[in-house]
């Protein structure tokens, strides 16, 4: 029971130290750059964690939004001079909007809708970003201005690495602070049955909705970071490839679990990073290795490595 | 039997739906009001679970009409008929097994719940001040079923028994008008039995609804003002415990297959 | 006038052959064992790549064809045995994922294995279009609607003639109950990803002489096939042959009349328009849940 209620800091405490810890660490700039990756990535699959793995809905889609946001601060800066900060929040919303908009005729449905429909709508995004070449300069991607902070241009990974690590850790408490609500509740229970949810009166396309929309916010954000980190962007960022490894960064980490998407973050950022060395075998280790994790460790790392924790401390306890 | 009886809670008239040519439920038709317990019988493949789902909105009724406290709710979705004061349980147990106990039986609070995500989500103090409210009274109603000594165990890990009156504690969370209970009692030991037994007539004195489905006849004749016997799909008999087990074409129907002591559990 | 129209509808019926076949593909996959294998346009890549490499190393034609259709069929028993079977409980979620990085592998080796430049085959009968109405046809693409139609008349034979045919059929019935009358499921299983792989193979080669091909063009391929098997009704054959021909007409009219560059976004509208008004699909069954 202590555990329980404890849960929620003991989460927050551990992904906070591990940021401040591994930022004290990192010795050298490419260090920060993957760091921040991870910590981006993190934010986004932590997004989709709460659509995929508590309220059990699949999107194979979710990159469209990644697009958005990091188009969104290459775009509106670029072209409109809208400043840098708005531009992330104008492409949260336009993603939480638009999720709300084809989420609400499309939840109504059954089944392997979402993922279908999500799947459209990635593939519309990346296909936009490629075709309007004259403002979003095709296939080869555009730059995008830096982040101006107190008249000094955000450009050191390090200076990123705390920031992604900040947004991360407020990305986590709402997660947490939505988990523990009404409507957390009910999105955990369509979850287990849709059937009784609705006898409880809950308003299961409602409710599914504003997880999704959620979601979309989330992956819009980290989008928007990614951007600015990199300095570049290019329509890949939405692409089909880049929705499974968010969906495998949440399965990896293990379902349900918010400490789970960072760990599934750090492992699929880090691991191709390590790979570039095999570039030519990118996509044969990167394809054997999601196979191997989904075989050996189905639950996810965070689950499996809890559950054998608990065993080991408490054996008369199980049940 | 009036339709527009004044105090009938809930009325359903005429009702009907078939799965594939055969009749599932067939102009079936009652009415029932505050305090009562209402039950149904019949033997396994009778309709009884499909009537339920027909008011409960998880079917769609192809005739008849169904009537809650006077308005036609037989198009609405379960969700609005909650939001109306219905509450059901379901025969093969839909837990959410990934929850705990408690938190269980505080998404059955969901009605009076507020519906603001963006306060859930930014975590304001009106969103505490809610869970804590739905969180009291889940606690009580776990205390009241027996199960406060589970509260915070993963629903996964219940035993039958504690899920059974997990699914009635869930379903009282909402306190409904009517709480329709597909047989809460299967599957469960006898004093299990008893404690199911008391808690629907204390349930009913508080002056909700009940209709109750249910194969232990002992249980069903104690407790019940009125019943129905459905075989078929179709309405044999209605009337009170002694009428029905006295009518003879119960005892008919029912010669050779041993109604006092129908077979109880098949989960 | 009409002619355009036609010339539209030939080429939208062609691509929409390729994407019922691997839509029928998915179909036979998830009717026998639940898994959505999102590798099925994979099995399309390896039937182009190995023809187009083994032609070009001096191999026949019709050797190259059986080839690269032995190797498919290889491949696709390879998966199942080595991703999909270890993996048997798992959630749909984590087999979808699972035959995506089966996917990647397949891309993975066929990049070391052969290049990634796009490649072509000569058409079985030429490539001078002939004329009809004033449209002009490929030869090829009556190659792609005989062969689809000849794969599609197999499979049905397959299923409602033969021992091992009956034998899935009863496994996607019921798993159990078909290893109780003594049906070694696991070999079953196999054979409905060899079946799949195979199908897969055929389209891709009778459909490279058309459209190129290259070792990415899976990704893309198993898309539109699972928008084909939603379409038409998932789990239906015939809905998943429906549904590929619907969404390319879709595609090639909205290419033709109104913009190219977006063809594959209004195949997915479309789809989804669709989906709004009939939930289960063009052929599927609706299902009432039952508690
Ligand atoms: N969704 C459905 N699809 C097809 N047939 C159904 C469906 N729901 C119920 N039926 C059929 O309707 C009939 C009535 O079933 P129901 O479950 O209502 O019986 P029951 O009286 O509750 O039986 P039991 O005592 O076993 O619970 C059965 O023949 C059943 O097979
Ligand atoms: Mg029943």
């Amino acid at each position: 029971m202590a555990r329980l209620i404890n849960n929620r800091w003991a989460e927050l405490a551990l992904v906070t130290g591990l940021i401040v810890l591994a930022g004290l660490l990192l010795p050298s700039n490419y260090y920060f750059r993957v760091g921040a990756l991870v910590l981006i990535s993190a934010i986004a699959a932590v997004g989709l964690n709460l659509l995929l793995g508590f309220a059990g809905q699949v999107s194979l889609g979710h990159a469209g939004f990644v697009g958005i946001g990091a188009y969104a601060v290459a775009l509106l800066p670029t072209h409109w001079g809208v400043p840098t900060l708005a531009s992330i929040f104008l492409g949260a919303a336009f993603s939480g909007v638009l999720a709300l908009a084809i989420g609400r005729p499309i939840l109504r449905l059954k089944g392997h809708f979402l993922a279908v429909a999500t799947l459209g709508l990635g593939i519309l995004v990346a296909m936009v970003l490629t075709n309007e070449a004259r403002i979003t300069g095709g296939p080869d991607g555009m730059p995008v201005p830096r982040l101006e902070l107190l008249g000094t241009r955000i450009r050191a990974p390090e200076a990123w690495y705390w920031i992604a690590g900040g947004t991360l850790i407020i990305s986590i408490v709402f997660a947490q602070n939505l988990l523990n609500s009404s409507t957390g509740r009910a999105l955990r229970a369509l979850h287990d049955s849709e059937v009784a949810a609705r006898a409880a009166g809950i308003n299961v396309a409602r409710v599914k909705g504003i997880v999704f929309s959620i979601s979309a916010v989330y992956a819009s954000i980290s989008g928007s970071l990614l951007a600015l980190l990199n300095g570049h962007i290019t329509p890949d960022t939405a692409s089909f490839l880049n929705s499974i490894e968010l969906v495998t960064m949440v399965v990896l980490g293990g379902m349900g679990s918010l400490v789970g998407s960072l760990v599934g973050a750090a492992v699929l950022v880090i691991l191709p990073q390590a790979l570039t060395v095999f570039h030519e075998y990118e996509h044969l280790l990167l394809g054997s290795f999601i196979i191997a994790i989904m075989i050996f460790l189905r639950d996810g790392i965070v689950p499996t490595l809890r559950k054998a924790l608990l065993e080991r401390k408490a054996p008369e306890d199980r049940v | 039997m009036s339709l527009l009886n004044p105090i009938s809670l809930l009325s359903v008239s005429n009702i009907g739906i078939s799965f594939g040519g055969i009749h599932a439920v067939d102009g079936v038709t009652f009415e029932t009001s505050a305090g009562q317990i209402f039950s149904i019988i019949g033997p396994n493949g009778a309709g009884k679970t499909t009537l339920f789902n027909l008011i409960s909105g998880v079917y769609r009724a192809e005739s008849g009409i169904v009537m809650l406290g006077g308005e036609d709710v037989s198009t609405l979705p379960p969700e609005a008929l909650a939001a109306r004061g219905l509450a059901r349980t379901f025969q093969n147990l839909q837990i959410f097994f990934r929850m705990s106990a408690l938190e269980n039986v505080m998404v059955g609070a969901h009605v009076h719940e507020k519906r603001r995500a963006l306060s859930h989500l930014f975590g304001l103090p009106s969103t505490a001040r809610e869970n804590r409210g739905t969180r009291d009274a889940a606690m009580a109603l776990l205390e009241r079923l027996h199960l406060a000594g589970v509260t915070n165990r993963s629903a996964g890990s219940l035993s039958y028994g504690q899920l059974k009156r997990l699914e009635i504690a869930r379903a009282l969370a909402s306190r409904p008008k009517i709480l329709l209970l597909d047989e809460p009692a299967a599957g469960c030991n006898p004093t299990e039995t008893a404690e199911i037994d008391e808690i629907i007539v204390e349930v009913a004195k508080s002056g909700v609804a009940i209709v109750l489905v249910e194969h232990d006849m002992k249980l069903v004749m104690g407790v019940s003002d009125r019943v129905l016997v459905l075989t078929q799909g179709r309405m044999l008999i209605e009337g009170t415990p002694e009428e029905v087990t006295n009518a003879p074409e119960v005892i008919e129907a029912y010669l050779g297959t041993g109604l006092p002591t129908m077979e109880a559990s098949h989960d | 006038m009409l002619a355009q129209f036609l010339q539209f509808t030939m080429s939208g019926l062609t691509v929409g052959a390729v994407y019922a076949i691997v839509g029928l593909g998915f179909t036979i996959i998830y009717n026998a064992s639940g898994v959505l294998n999102f590798a099925q346009g994979e099995f399309v890549m390896i039937g182009g790549m190995v023809t187009v490499f083994a032609v070009a190393a001096g191999v026949p034609l019709p050797l190259a064809i059986l080839l690269a259709i032995a190797v498919a069929a290889i491949v696709g028993v390879a998966l199942h045995r080595l991703a999909i079977e270890p993996a048997k409980d798992a959630s749909p979620v984590v087999l979808i994922i699972i035959t995506i990085g089966g996917a990647l592998v397949i891309r993975g080796i066929a990049q070391i294995v052969f290049d990634k430049q796009l490649h072509k085959l000569p058409g079985f009968s030429g490539d001078t279009p002939v004329n009809f109405m004033g449209a002009s046809i490929l030869p090829q693409a009556l190659w792609v609607l005989g062969g689809s139609a000849l794969i599609v008349t197999l499979v049905t034979l397959f299923f409602a003639k033969t021992m091992i045919g009956k034998a899935v059929l009863a496994t996607a019935a019921n798993r159990l109950a078909a290893q109780l009358v003594g049906v070694n499921t696991s070999v079953i299983l196999a054979i409905s990803f060899a079946l799949s792989a195979t199908i897969g193979a055929i389209a891709g080669i009778l459909v490279t002489p058309i459209t190129f091909t290259n070792y990415e063009v899976g990704t893309m391929l198993a898309l539109k096939g699972f928008a084909a098997l939603v379409l038409g009704g998932l789990g239906s054959p015939a809905g998943a042959i429906l549904g590929g021909m619907v969404l390319g007409l879709c595609e090639s009219l909205s290419a033709g009349y109104l913009s190219s560059t977006y063809k594959d976004a209004f195949a997915f509208l479309v789809m989804i328009a669709v989906l709004l008004v009939m939930p289960s699909g063009l052929l599927g069954k609706p299902s009432a849940e039952r508690v």
